[in-house]
């Protein structure tokens, strides 16, 4: 183990299990596992996933919600030399279908809670050639798949051969909304990863000591790095699946001492309507992060208030980098609005539409340098052309974030808009056409638009406007028919109905038109 | 049978959850967070609820999946906070 060279990312947690074999490496539910079991168990998994014709460069979607077992899964994937997609456990079986499809996925696995919906879609995607399931460990041998819980207690696996891959072998696809509709799966090679891990850590001054509560989903690229960065510096992971229950999470946070502590802006506006948090009560929490969407600076205040020992992070970051920026939380009482810097061992700049640098105070496009960048989306050249530009030295590729940003004299960077129509709604990116598309799908509705609402909770609220042919048409049926189609985040809260839309010149509808139209009458 | 309590819990929960899943109903015992019937928006508004329609107070420590991720756990919860 002397002198060896991290380059993949299944090496953080062969490294922290060699390093703290019987330290807790992740709290799930009653559940404590080792550094060492989580080794050993993703050694089990990798030699079934290998048995069963995984081979290197195969895809492999991982579809639950987060537990222990979609860490081992994590870490199975990529031992056996092959690349993870995480899921939304709230997918609907066309989109899942959808994704399969599109990255010709090997095998899944999934929980049995969710099999129905990994059944029909697994119908549709002829590659999907094995099914993995945890939690039917009491049910019959599924047809064509095996029993996560079963490839668990197989005999111990041959260590892999380590030269299975090197780190520029892709790691990850994992998938982001696109202004089209369709999501997009968003390249990441081990390099990528461990420098997008290496750099975050870094500026957090994580060590083996922290303590980090993680309750945001793992298929959400700032949840999935909390499990990453864990078992890279050795700290101990509390899996959490809801925030629905706050006090439930502040007891857990007591009880487990934890150290660091993610949010977004929805879960930080939650907590401040708690009418019992005490200023001091959680000592030991070092760090707060943030992300997603900008906290309001009252929000700022109030988190300060009432953990007074706590350095809070404002940070910002796209999929497509993973983080682009961070502010040293020294800089927040000067700068409450700014996002900070780029972050540790990459370059983050403002450019004007000819891609030329622009001045302090000026507008333009965030661009990002750096070994995070990503590799391109899958099988998506016209999209990815668009993202990556030729950078500043040959060969280099340029991140193009689609946000519209400025800077201040001394550099630090202030997020303004986004150039397409994406809303953030609870930290999520929602596409509104992936919504309207469904919409569409509706009997009775003749025109449909989708745009983001103000709310104090949500950031951004999801509401449909709907001309419908079908006078009985109801809200509620609206949102029903979105609940069989979309993840929970994408289900609008508010319908409105209207005769008719506004279009364009050139006889589209006209979202932006519609956008101003809503914020007038909520004024 | 069911109580007036529950009834009215259960019409609530069939009146603003229900409708957003792809579902027709739920049981007195089952997780409303396991089924997908509640997230964190869900909670403030069924607390909301419970503070309006019963006259009672939810402290912050009560707001935990013991007493809420239920029917029969909210009625229960409603019954003692009403004793």
């Amino acid at each position: 183990m002397e002198n060896r060279i991290v380059m993949r990312v299944e090496q953080f947690l062969q490294d922290s299990s060699h390093r703290f074999p019987t330290k807790i490496a992740v709290v799930a539910g009653d559940r404590r596992l080792t550094f060492k079991e989580i080794d050993e168990a993703s050694d089990r998994l990798a030699a079934v996933l290998r048995r069963h014709g995984v081979t290197r460069g195969d895809r492999v979607v991982i579809f639950m919600d987060n537990r222990w077992e979609a860490v081992v899964s994590i870490f199975a994937v990529l031992k056996a030399g092959a690349v993870f997609s995480p899921i939304n456990p709230s997918t609907k079986a066309d989109k899942l279908a959808y994704l399969l499809k599109n990255c010709r996925a090997a095998a899944l696995i999934t929980l049995d809670s969710l099999l129905s919906v990994a059944r029909d879609a697994m119908a549709e995607a002829p590659s999907v050639k094995l099914a993995v399931v945890v939690g039917a460990a009491d049910k019959p041998a599924l047809a064509g798949g095996i029993r996560f819980e079963d490839a668990l207690a197989g005999p111990g696996a041959a260590p892999m051969p380590d030269a299975a891959g090197v780190d520029l072998d892709l790691a990850m696809l994992i998938y982001t909304s696109g202004s089209t509709g369709f999501p997009k799966g968003v390249m990441m090679t081990h390099r990528n990863i461990v420098a997008a891990a290496t750099s975050i850590t870094t500026y957090l001054e994580n060590t083996p000591d922290d303590i980090t509560l993680n309750v945001l989903p793992i298929s959400f690229d700032y949840g999935l790095y909390q499990v990453l960065m864990a078992m890279q510096v050795g700290a101990t992971l509390v899996l959490e699946k809801s925030f629905a229950f706050p006090q439930a999470i502040l007891n857990k946070i007591a009880a487990e001492k934890v150290t660091g502590l993610p949010l977004v802006p929805t879960m930080a506006a939650i907590l401040l309507q708690m009418k019992d948090l005490r200023p001091g009560a959680y000592p030991h929490i070092r760090y707060i992060t943030n992300t997603a969407a900008a906290l309001p600076p009252a929000h700022i205040t109030r988190l300060q208030e009432l953990f007074p020992r706590t350095r809070l992070y404002s940070m910002y970051g796209v999929t497509e980098c993973k983080r682009c920026t961070y502010l040293p939380p020294g800089e927040l009482a000067n700068r409450p609005g700014s996002v900070g810097i780029a972050i540790p061992g990459t370059e983050a700049y403002v450019v004007d539409d000819a891609g030329q640098r622009v001045p302090a105070g000026t507008v333009g496009e965030l661009v990002i340098r750096g070994p995070h960048v990503m590799q391109g989306y899958w099988e998506d050249p016209a999209a990815t052309d668009r993202a990556l530009r030729p950078g500043p030295c040959a060969g280099e590729k340029l991140l193009h974030t689609g946000d519209l940003f400025r800077a201040d004299e001394e550099g630090f960077l202030y997020f303004v808009a986004r150039k397409d129509d994406i809303i953030k709604t609870r930290g999520e990116k929602v596409s509104p056409k992936e919504i309207e598309n469904v919409l569409y799908a509706l009997a009775g509705v003749r025109e449909a638009a989708v745009i983001g609402v103000p709310d104090a909770i949500l950031g951004m609220a999801i509401k449909a406007v709907v001309v419908s042919s079908n006078a009985s048409l109801q809200a509620r049926d609206v949102i029903r028919h979105c609940a069989m189609h979309l993840e929970e985040f994408m289900i609008p809260k508010f319908v409105e109905f209207r005769d008719a839309l506004p279009k364009t010149d050139s006889g589209k509808i006209n979202r932006r038109q519609i956008d101003a139209q809503s914020l007038e009458a909520a004024e | 049978m069911q109580s007036d309590i529950e009834q009215k819990i259960r019409q609530f929960i069939t009146d603003d959850f229900l409708f957003r899943v792809d579902r027709t109903s739920v049981s007195d015992a089952e997780s409303l967070l396991e089924a997908g019937l509640i997230d964190s928006t869900g909670v403030l508004e069924l607390v909301e609820f419970l503070q309006n329609e019963f006259g009672v107070v939810v402290d912050d420590a009560e707001m935990v999946p013991e007493n809420l991720d239920s029917i029969s756990r909210i009625a229960a919860y409603i019954k003692w906070k009403t004793a």
